[in-house]
């Protein structure tokens, strides 16, 4: 990996928002359309259920705002690789000295400057509109979120092999990756919810281990050592396997002359 | 003999069932301006695409300065560029801001320096800031071609470097590619549907179709070879399937 190269790509990520700021809304909207819904309903919720409303439940806006980090961060992986596919720009990238490390690296990078953006701005918002700190679970979040992080940027490399791979018709899946794990994620209730047969599901994607910590960690005022190794050790799996699953798709690509097919189609 | 800047031998690439690029073989050597030429289809582009490292042979060899570019990829391609009518750089970048992203990539020293001088070289300086997006098409042709300079490659890759060009900007990048030449020494392949660029740039021409050499030598002694009086009047009976020879030694073995 060349540092001055990573540092290249990422310059030309920032280049794009800067230049087009509008592209900044997608950072913004969707985040605060999200946490607008789930924080009144949590209100609501609260006001009609007097004073034994689960504490559990107030937890939904800090799950909003966890999702988002996550979300944004395999987002800023994913769609790294096709605002170079839209911009033609693939084969000029790809022809110049980028190793596949650097390629990566860059793509990261953007992704946590992406969720940065997104869960500060919807902290704030959620402080001020429905004085939930997220903070107040101190130092203890921070080790979790670095956890989501990294879940984000593995999803988000398996979506940019998936879309190199099955060409432009799969660009949609840079939105959908995510998705698709969600009801397994324990992301608005606890992994018991959901039925036993899938439950193994659950406990095989670090996002369940993530959720469920900081839940329980809210709860008890102790940090939940067990579901923090899960969520580490299952993320380091993840990340390893789409690390060798990028590296053999883009392998791939330069057999089957899949990159060339994006300028052409 | 020196090594060759690009020596590529017995080169194949299938597709499934097609074969694009089927035994070519080319050697360039320094300040060489090889000029590809063939029919649409003919596997131009596929081996310039190999040549890059963005595809990879079926079978045959590329060695590029002396070394496999199988094996060297990163480190001979920070000494090569290419610029093709059919990539862009990012539309929504300011001119300057692409060619710094990719001067910081190619590691071009004194970079900012270098910005103007090939912006002046291509006649483009008063683009500098402005969104790559709104040049026209022959601008961005232009500003590709900066692109391809800024780290002096000593190996060129053209790909129809002339495609969307009026007669005066063709023109002036045929000339832009022999002052390079002649200043830098760099090496070139070319790739034109344009006879005249052909015949006017090239040192040597590779006579392609279906993915085959049938030909290699200057324009001279293809055209004597063939018994015909232009590239183009060659260039359409080959297309038309009027020459089926590629078994005829070709001038350089
Ligand atoms: N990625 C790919 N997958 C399948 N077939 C391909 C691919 N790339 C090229 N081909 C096929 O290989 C052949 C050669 O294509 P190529 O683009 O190299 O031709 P060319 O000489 O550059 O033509 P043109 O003058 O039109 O640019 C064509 O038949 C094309 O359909
Ligand atoms: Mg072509």
């Amino acid at each position: 990996m060349t540092f001055s190269t990573v540092h290249a790509l990422v310059l030309r990520n920032l280049y794009l928002y800067t230049r087009t700021p509008v592209r900044g809304i997608e950072l913004i909207f969707w985040p605060l359309v999200d946490l607008l819904v789930w924080g009144y309903l949590t209100i609501f919720l609260q006001s009609h259920t007097g004073a034994d409303f689960p504490h559990q439940i107030t937890f939904l806006i800090g799950a909003v705002i966890l999702w988002d980090i996550m979300f944004r961060a395999q987002q800023g992986v994913a769609l790294y690789f096709l605002e170079d596919v839209w911009s033609r720009n693939l084969l000029n990238v790809f022809s110049a000295p980028v190793s596949n490390a650097d390629y990566l690296a860059s793509t990261y990078v953007i992704g946590f400057l992406r969720s940065a953006v997104t869960s500060l701005l919807l902290s704030v918002l959620a402080i001020g509109l429905y004085a939930f700190n997220i903070f107040q679970l101190d130092w203890m979040l921070l080790p979790f979120v670095f956890n989501l992080l990294l879940f984000g940027w593995a999803l988000g490399m398996i979506s940019t092999a998936l879309i190199v791979r099955w060409g432009p018709a799969a660009e949609t899946l840079a939105w959908a990756v995510p998705f698709f794990l969600q009801p397994f994620a324990a992301v608005y209730y606890p992994v018991d919810a959901l039925p036993t047969a899938v439950q193994w599901v659950a406990h095989a994607i670090p996002c369940s281990h993530i959720f469920e910590g900081m839940r329980s960690g809210l709860r008890d005022g102790v940090v939940p050592w067990e579901n923090l190794a899960w969520a580490t050790g299952l993320n380091l799996l993840y990340l390893a396997a789409a690390g060798l699953l990028f590296t053999r798709v883009m392998k791939t690509s330069r057999e089957k002359g899949l990159l060339t097919k994006f300028v052409s189609q | 003999m020196p090594t060759p800047v690009l020596e590529v031998t017995d080169l194949v690439k299938e597709f499934g069932s097609v074969r694009s690029v089927d035994g070519l073989s080319l050697i360039i050597e320094k300040g060489d301006i090889l000029g590809l030429l063939g029919a649409n289809g003919a596997g131009k582009t596929t081996a310039i695409n190999m040549i890059l490292g963005i595809i990879s042979p079926t079978s045959g060899t590329i060695q590029v300065f002396g070394r496999d570019l199988a094996h060297e990829r990163i480190a001979i391609l920070r000494r090569m560029n290419f610029s093709s009518t059919y990539t862009h750089l990012p539309g929504n970048l300011r001119v300057w801001q692409n060619l710094n992203v990719f001067g910081r990539i190619y590691r071009v020293p004194h970079l900012k320096r270098r910005i103007d001088e090939v912006l002046e070289l291509l006649g483009i300086a008063q683009l500098k800031n402005r969104v790559t997006g709104d040049l026209s098409a022959g601008e961005s042709t232009k500003l590709n071609l900066c692109k391809a300079l800024l780290n002096k490659p000593e190996l060129l890759l053209l790909d129809e470097p002339t495609a969307s060009l009026d007669p005066d900007a063709a023109d002036t990048v045929r000339r832009l590619t022999l002052r390079i030449r002649e200043e830098d020494g760099t090496s070139i392949l070319y790739t034109s549907h344009n006879m005249r660029d052909v015949e006017e740039v090239c040192d040597r021409v590779v006579f392609m179709h279906e993915g085959k050499a049938l030909r290699t030598g200057t324009t001279r002694e293809i055209l004597d070879h063939f018994n015909e009086q232009s590239l183009e009047s060659l260039f359409i009976r080959v297309a038309r399937g009027g020459v089926i020879e590629s078994s005829a030694p070709s001038s350089e073995s």
